[in-house]
């Protein structure tokens, strides 16, 4: 689909209306292939934006409940982080569960590390059934970089076969095996992007190789290198895949010129020193940080083909209505009937 | 070939102080490539495994013996003639030596190896991992680089968004497979091969699907 032109609103469902007669002219199928409310915003054209939630390394969903009330209205969509970095923490799909129950939109991330292939399909089937419409297909960290470094890694199926998978559930009806699925669950699926990793040239290709793959929507890495982001896109523009596919531009905002310190010796992750210096240098790094991630919206708004934002404010949730107002974003958009 | 490691002199210690009589068996072919369980390796072992315990005051008495090949029963058998009151044996060989001398004799059979991998040289004294044995060889789609084994994460579209300035995101030591990968269908002018969706594996093929047997109709005998 391109996602240049919006689609039309979603045809209204006739609840409890007989089933049309044979001969009578047929309803008009719905634009839309999911339920998701990310899927209609995008159509209407709208910049999309969604937030990151990290669940606790417990079983309590405070936090989670918490941070799903200070972002529903802030944003559009709350992904639930699936073990980030191999960290046992709760569950993606019971977080998104919480996030629901307060009236958000998640955005259920699942990564092919910990579960094969009848595992991550047994868990998209509940996770549908429990209301949750969004899913972002991940490798995940590997499990070294966790508290559990001498678990065993599944890497059954990779994350590419994973959105061929949802895609497979969703639009053949069909499990990986080839097998019937009756009632299948319909995800808006997305996937993630590295501009930042290496080998550069083939990261664009990677992103086409997603696409054909299923990704309706793509999460990027966290960008504090603009002119290589810049450059990705331009890529990506070249080969046409803006129009394939809703970029979202993928933006941390920092506390502290430690924090940057920090994640620039992440694998995958590029933070320019002149960066650093600037959040070393303000009076309050904190504030100064808040504006440096307005300021990467404002800039990701002018670049063509970066459809929404993705913000990842780790530990610092209550920020991002801040940043999203001074972006100048809220209030965020209904979808149209 | 195998690439075995030799456990530490403590650990192997342990599993044979017990024996009345120990018969140190290595193997002249990978472990002897390797340098872990080779007739030298074997003569090291016995001298210090001795010179540890007369300084202890235990007393087990060691003999020694090579194989040609462990992982043949025919040359298994020639250990017959050595057994003599021999009540532990003692294996330098990697993992599939050491089960057939255990199935052979009734004798308690213990690894003096941790039998690593499938690989080979990279250089003097370092050894790398190239095969995964997985039983559905894939490297005409991936320039002869294995990523089953050589990726930390198996995958078949690969590089994953950690791969940095050529290396693994699990070590700045581990080369990213998926980068060798591109760099070598690049230079050969076959990157379409990476911009095919590779299905999932078969992994049944692979030890996923129990133990595994290959039978040779045309050579049975
Ligand atoms: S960095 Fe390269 S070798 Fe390491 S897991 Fe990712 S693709 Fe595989």
């Amino acid at each position: 689909m391109s996602v240049a032109e919006p689609k039309a609103p979603v045809a209204e469902k006739a609840s409890g209306a007989a089933a049309p007669k044979e001969g009578a002219p047929k309803k008009a199928e719905s634009p839309f292939r999911t339920d998701s409310k990310l899927e209609r915003l995008f159509a209407q054209g709208e910049f999309v934006v969604t937030a990151e939630i990290g669940p606790p390394k417990s079983a309590s969903s405070k936090g989670i409940r918490e941070n799903a009330k200070i972002l529903k209205d802030a944003t559009d969509g709350q992904n639930l982080t699936d073990n980030q970095t191999a960290i046992v923490r709760l569950s993606s799909i019971a977080a998104a569960v919480h996030v629901l129950a307060e009236g958000g939109n998640p955005v259920m991330q699942m990564t092919v590390r910990d579960r094969n292939r009848i595992a991550l399909q047994s868990d998209l089937l509940g996770a549908y059934s429990l209301g949750i419409r969004n899913t972002l297909c991940l490798s995940g960290d590997h499990q070294s970089f966790g508290n559990h470094p001498t678990s065993k890694n599944v890497y059954d199926i990779d994350s590419i076969q994973l959105l061929q998978t949802v895609k497979g559930l969703r639009d053949d009806k069909k499990f990986l095996c080839g097998e019937d699925c009756k009632i299948n669950p319909k995800f808006y699926i997305g996937a993630a992007a590295n501009p930042f990793g290496d080998p550069f040239e083939f990261r664009v290709l990677r992103l086409e190789k997603k696409i054909k793959a299923g990704a309706d929507f793509i999460q990027t890495q966290a960008i504090f290198d603009l002119e290589r982001f810049e450059r990705f896109m331009a890529m990506a523009r070249e080969r046409g895949l803006h129009k394939k596919v809703n970029i979202m531009a993928g933006i941390i905002p920092v506390k502290s010129a430690k924090a940057m310190e920090y994640m620039k010796t992440v694998p995958g992750m590029i933070v320019p020193d002149e960066m650093i210096a600037r959040i070393k240098g303000a009076a309050d790094q904190a504030s100064a940080g808040v504006d440096l991630a307005v300021e990467m919206i404002q800039r990701m708004r002018q670049i063509e083909g970066v459809r929404g934002v993705h913000l990842m404010a780790v530990g610092w949730e209550e920020k991002v209505p801040e940043i999203v107002e001074k972006a100048g974003l809220l209030p965020r958009p209904k979808v149209k009937e | 070939m195998i690439v075995a490691e030799q456990k530490s002199l403590a650990e192997i210690d342990q599993l044979v102080r017990n024996a009345k009589k120990l018969l140190i068996v290595g193997c002249r072919e990978c472990v002897t490539v390797c340098m872990a369980g080779g007739e030298k390796e074997v003569g090291i072992l016995a001298s210090a495994l001795r010179l540890k315990w007369e300084n202890e005051g235990h007393k087990t008495e060691i003999v020694t013996a090579m194989l040609q090949r462990q992982c043949e029963p025919e040359y298994v058998a020639e250990l017959e003639k050595q057994l003599d009151g021999v009540d532990c044996i003692l294996s330098t060989a990697c993992g599939v030596g050491v089960q057939y001398v255990a199935e052979k004799y009734p004798i308690w059979t213990v690894p003096a190896l941790n039998t690593k991998f499938a690989g080979g040289a990279l250089e003097q004294g370092v050894w790398t991992e190239k095969c995964g044995l997985c039983g559905e060889c894939v490297l005409h789609l991936t320039g002869g680089i294995c990523p089953i084994i050589r990726c930390s994460k198996s995958l078949l579209n690969g590089p994953c968004g950690g791969s940095h300035d050529g290396k693994c995101e699990v070590s700045a030591e581990t080369d990213c497979a998926w980068a060798l990968i591109y760099d070598r269908l690049k230079k050969m002018d076959r990157l379409d091969l990476m911009l095919e969706l590779q299905p999932v594996k078969d992994w049944a093929k692979s030890r996923d699907g129990g133990p595994r047997k290959v039978v040779r109709e045309d050579v049975r005998l």
